[in-house]
């Protein structure tokens, strides 16, 4: 085993960062989890290329990276289409290929969606913090130095040789996710929607939120129709925890949707995003809408059980059936 | 002012399919906070299979578990079966935590603001500032950050009208009740009167964080150049 020089950054993007699945139990540290926006299209990508679905990825928003392959590596690029193309040839998503040696992989700009993940096979190597090797932006760890990748930095991958005889794998096109310009999310009243009037919870589920342009890793910033609090109630409340997909409403009404990067804050939740549907929030995107279907614990339970299944599932190296080459 | 007090048992508020917000009073006071760390660490020992994480603050706890590993139902059981036999005398029992602190001039900017606000000297800022042992009711909002409580009647001062976008790594300020130092530089609407040059969050370190929920902290002032000298 050993941590292999494979690929060299040419040109970084908007924002490209290295992101696993996330880093746990140190909440009571303030330390929040981090980790991929859109985990369903990590996995996947690690599943593709046989890795841990822990494995360490690249998550690329919206368009500019541009990387090199310094050996030959195994890769499979997931979630959204970036318009992803090595040496100016479209790239199949959702499907492991080899980049040889001195090939490029650029992403041109978005088709649908926000956010694309590159799985390395052996994954990418870099040190272990607190158990993750998720990259915190604010705090300034994790990843390559804390920070968003550079032009000239290099990837180390783990044993790239031995995942090679990885490539064509792929993911059951069927459940390969859409990714529409306006969004329905799923979510369970609560911690605090008592908080709010009987109007004020109508809005909430009955509007068309805009995503505001001021949304970024650590949050979806929505605008629309002002959701009602109770009159007695103060505009903040004593701080608390917070976790990703909690819907809170500050003292404008407009409902943010906290991502991993915070793990306590002093505002009304009126409700959370279930789990089956956090992986949707990584690609939402300034300029979509967005709405709420508010549903039951066991639907969301069930919800969550049939992603699991599809996760689990829907990776196969059989081609049987499939044209060789699938536009998306 | 509202009565601050225990509820009778612990309110359960749902955060989502995989979040659970135990909420133990509807106040804060270092009576429910500690109450608030007693099931925090009772939970922590117990082992129970699927949590993922525990946040503690104020006047509840937040539990993060996995429903694909234990459901919510006995998630709950298990906090009642420990709510029921929490013994305060088996926790352990607060460190105290002594932070050295520069105050006034470069390393605190707002040092002079403050005293002319509230009528008093430098002098007396700082040592209003340094006479009590404080709480740390939690740590959150960014990595090691501790809420710490409650400041001298005599030091309540708003915030600055115009929050800093840059303000740096150990600078000790003070907003309302509350004072608190930031691990990092960052933006900050704090009155900052001081800096510490001990380092309260190092990704590195075990634990990560100087400080804990539940620890008590003092400060004490330094000079300049001590700062200046101090061994990271």
């Amino acid at each position: 085993m050993a941590a292999v020089k494979s690929v060299e950054i040419v040109s970084a993007g908007l924002q490209t960062t290295i992101q696993d699945l996330g880093r746990f139990g140190h909440g009571r540290y303030g330390v929040p989890p981090s980790g991929a926006l859109d985990s369903f299209s990590l996995r996947i990508a690690n599943r593709l290329v046989d890795n841990s679905e822990k494995s360490a990825c690249l998550e690329i928003t919206l368009m500019g990276l541009q990387l090199k392959a310094l050996t030959d590596v195994c890769l499979a690029v997931t979630g959204a289409d970036l318009q992803s193309k090595v040496n100016h040839q479209p790239l199949q998503m959702w499907r492991s290929h080899v980049l040889h040696k001195g090939d490029t992989l650029s992403f041109i700009g978005p088709r649908s969606g926000c956010r694309a993940y590159i799985a390395f096979s052996g994954g990418i190597v870099t040190p272990l913090v607190l158990g993750s090797r998720s990259t915190n932006l604010s705090s300034g760890f994790g990843g390559i130095e804390g920070r968003s990748l550079q032009r000239g930095d290099y990837l180390f991958t783990e044993s790239p040789q031995a995942g090679l005889s990885m490539a064509g794998r792929l993911f059951k096109p069927r459940w390969i996710p859409k990714y529409p310009s306006v969004w329905t999310l799923r979510a369970v009243w609560g911690p605090q929607d008592e908080d709010f009037t009987n109007k004020g919870r109508r809005t909430f589920s009955h509007t068309v939120y805009r995503v505001s342009s001021q949304s970024d890793r650590t949050g979806i910033r929505l605008d629309g129709a002002e959701i009602q609090k109770k009159n007695d109630r103060a505009e903040s409340i004593i701080s608390e925890g917070l976790i990703s997909g909690s819907i809170q409403v500050p003292g404008d009404g407009q409902p943010i949707i906290i991502l991993g990067e915070t793990v306590t804050g002093g505002y009304r939740k009126i409700a959370t995003v279930i789990s089956a549907d956090l992986h949707v929030l990584g690609q939402i995107k300034p300029g979509d809408g967005v709405q709420f279907a508010i549903i039951s614990l066991e639907e969301a339970q069930r919800a969550l059980a049939e992603l699991e299944s599809k996760i689990r599932t829907g990776c196969s190296d059989s081609q049987e059936g499939l044209p060789e080459h699938v536009t998306f | 002012m509202k009565n601050v007090m225990r509820y009778p048992k612990p309110k359960f508020r749902l955060m989502g399919d995989r979040g659970l917000l135990i909420e133990l009073g509807n106040g804060i006071s270092p009576q429910i906070n500690k109450w608030v760390r007693a099931l925090f660490i009772g939970l922590e020992r117990c082992g129970f299979k699927g949590i993922k994480e525990l946040v503690p603050s104020y006047r509840s706890l937040m539990v993060v578990y996995d429903p694909l590993v234990c459901s919510l139902n006995s998630l709950k059981s298990k906090v009642i079966a420990i709510w029921d036999v929490i013994d305060e005398a088996q926790l352990p029992s607060p460190r105290t935590v002594e932070i050295p602190v520069v105050y006034g001039d470069q390393y605190g900017p707002d040092l002079e603001w403050v005293a002319g606000y509230l009528k008093i000297t430098p002098e007396e800022v700082i040592r209003l500032h340094t006479q009590p042992i404080y709480q740390v009711y939690m740590i959150g909002f960014m990595p090691g950050y501790p809420y710490l409580g409650e400041v001298s009647d005599a030091l309540v001062t708003p915030r600055r009208d115009t929050p800093r976008t840059h303000v740096p790594r150990g600078s000790v300020g003070i907003a309302q009740k509350q004072t608190g130092i930031y691990p990092v530089t960052s933006p900050g609407g704090w009155q900052i009167i001081g800096r510490t040059p001990v380092c309260l969050f190092d990704p590195a370190g075990t634990p990560p964080s100087l400080l804990q929920m539940g620890d008590r902290v003092k400060f004490y002032t330094i000079a300049a150049r001590e700062l200046e000298a101090w061994p990271l």
